[in-house]
């Protein structure tokens, strides 16, 4: 599904990501852990194109992405802050990235499902923030794109609206779709995700499922295992 | 972005056509006073609102950047929304005043669509190179700082500079010399067309009258145009340039 080989990132001074290689499977829930700075955006935004690489390769289905734009018909991807051009109306937003991609119908359901009606005419400006994550959600799961990236998705969501967007996510889970997350709440990840891959300065520290993390670390519960790694690694 | 800067805009050279108008009362006296005010502003509005422009839509860019687009279209489609919108404020604002004044009738119908033309031109040579200054600025202060300066340079310090060096070394022959520098800065070549076809020897500077001295009219009108088309194409090539490689 998504191959990535030896890659390397650098902002100015500052190395994030340092020849990580990345094999993820069709099909699951991905998530992507790591401590502040320890590259997780950078490698999401990689695989999208969005930050341009120093070295190293990454495939989506098959397809290299240097110089292709094409393949991103093929990625949701739900980014960290929702910033919309605030003088847009909800209505208009979704319109515009149906224009830019494909016409769907699915954006009735969720528009119901986040209970978003009452906001549809208003200007994005002036929505909340989990508001604006509920839009960005609808804006993101309305396609029925075979790799969905979620960073951040619970960030400002009130717990009806989270609990919504895990059934969301198993939903897209059971009709065979690969879906790569980044969390910092914990809990969340352990209930979703089938995998985890955990980020240290710029490498792949640990990859496999939470019950092998907890054996490796002795650790009785996911969190405390994260936080061994940490103190473990002085981050 | 439907942008009500562009209305106010385009209200501004409505107000302007219709006051000078009615103070001048003469077609062609009216086109030089134009003349003088788009020399200066023109550039100014089109270097401001190239630089808000990209700022305030960075947001929006990143939401654009994840969507299956390619990125040359992204930022050529912003750079000429933003373009193509003041330079039509321009055109419309300046052109329905003078049209109702009679301006078909008028002789100074080719003064004024040279006139709009050039004002057409450093709009998009100024939008290009806010958004080149944008582009490699992160800090949204300094990239307004680094465009206004660039504004002042090429409208204001430029002028100067060159005029010292001319004072500097009359001795020698300057005519090419002066006659480079004036290329070398959209503006001096956009005043120097605009009174060349305007053919007021009063108001021409030096470099005017080596311009005159050199091309005769029509030859220099075709060389200056050239020169204004490759300021806009290089901005534009680096624009693209610069946002295939940047990270967001």
């Amino acid at each position: 599904m998504v191959n990535i080989e030896n890659l390397h990132k650098k902002f100015g001074k500052n190395q994030v990501l340092s020849g990580l290689d990345l094999t993820i499977n069709e099909g699951g829930i991905f998530a992507v852990l790591g401590p502040n700075g320890s590259g997780k955006t950078t490698l999401i935004k990689s695989i999208l194109g969005m930050v341009i690489p120093n070295k190293g390769e990454i495939n989506v289905l098959g397809e290299s992405i240097k110089k292709n734009s094409n393949y991103r018909h093929k990625i949701d991807y739900l980014p960290q802050i929702a910033n919309f051009p605030s003088n847009l109306k909800v209505k208009e937003l979704i319109k515009m990235i149906k224009d830019l991609r494909k016409n769907t119908n699915e954006d009735l359901r969720l528009i119901e499902l986040f209970k978003l009606e009452p906001f549809l005419d208003k200007k994005l400006g002036t929505l909340s923030g989990g508001t604006k994550q509920k839009v960005n959600i609808v804006l993101t799961f309305m396609f029925d794109s075979p790799l969905i990236i979620l960073d951040e998705p619970t960030t400002g969501l009130d717990p009806i609206s989270l609990i919504r967007l895990k059934d969301l996510i198993q939903a897209e889970k059971a009709k065979g779709k690969t879906i790569l997350i980044t969390s910092h709440i914990m809990s969340f990840v352990e209930e979703v995700s089938d995998e985890i891959v955990f980020l240290l300065e710029g490498k792949i520290y640990f990859r496999g499922s939470i019950s092998e993390l907890k054996t490796k670390t002795n650790q009785p519960d996911f969190e405390h295992a994260i936080a061994s790694i940490l103190t473990d690694n002085h981050a | 972005m439907r942008s009500r800067w562009s209305y106010v805009y385009f209200a501004f050279y409505l107000l302007l056509g219709i006051v000078l108008l009615f103070l001048n009362n003469d077609l062609s006296k009216a086109v030089i006073t134009l003349m003088n005010v788009i020399i200066v502003l023109v550039p100014l509005i089109g270097t401001i609102f190239g630089v808000m422009y990209y700022y305030n839509s960075k947001e929006f860019t990143e939401l654009l950047l994840a969507q299956p687009l390619k990125r040359s279209s992204i930022f050529l489609g912003q750079y000429l929304g933003v373009a193509l919108s003041l330079s039509i404020s321009l055109v419309l604002g300046l052109g329905i005043p003078f049209v109702f004044y009679g301006l078909f009738e008028s002789s100074a119908i080719w003064d004024f669509s040279l006139l709009l033309v050039t004002g057409t031109f450093l709009t998009l040579i100024f939008t290009a190179l806010a958004f080149n200054i944008a582009l490699s600025n992160e800090n949204k202060i300094k990239g307004f700082g680094y465009a206004i300066l660039l504004w002042l340079f090429l409208a204001i310090i430029y002028d100067g500079l060159f005029l010292m060096t001319l004072i500097m070394f009359e001795d020698y022959p300057l005519d090419k010399l002066s006659l480079i520098g004036t290329m070398l800065n959209p503006i001096d070549l956009s005043r120097t067309l605009i009174l060349l076809k305007l053919d007021i020897s009063a108001l021409l500077g030096y470099t005017g009258a080596v311009f005159k001295q050199f091309f005769g009219t029509s030859f220099g009108l075709i060389v200056s145009f050239v020169m204004l088309t490759v300021w806009v194409i290089l901005p534009v090539l680096r624009i693209i340039f610069k946002s295939r490689n940047k990270d967001f």
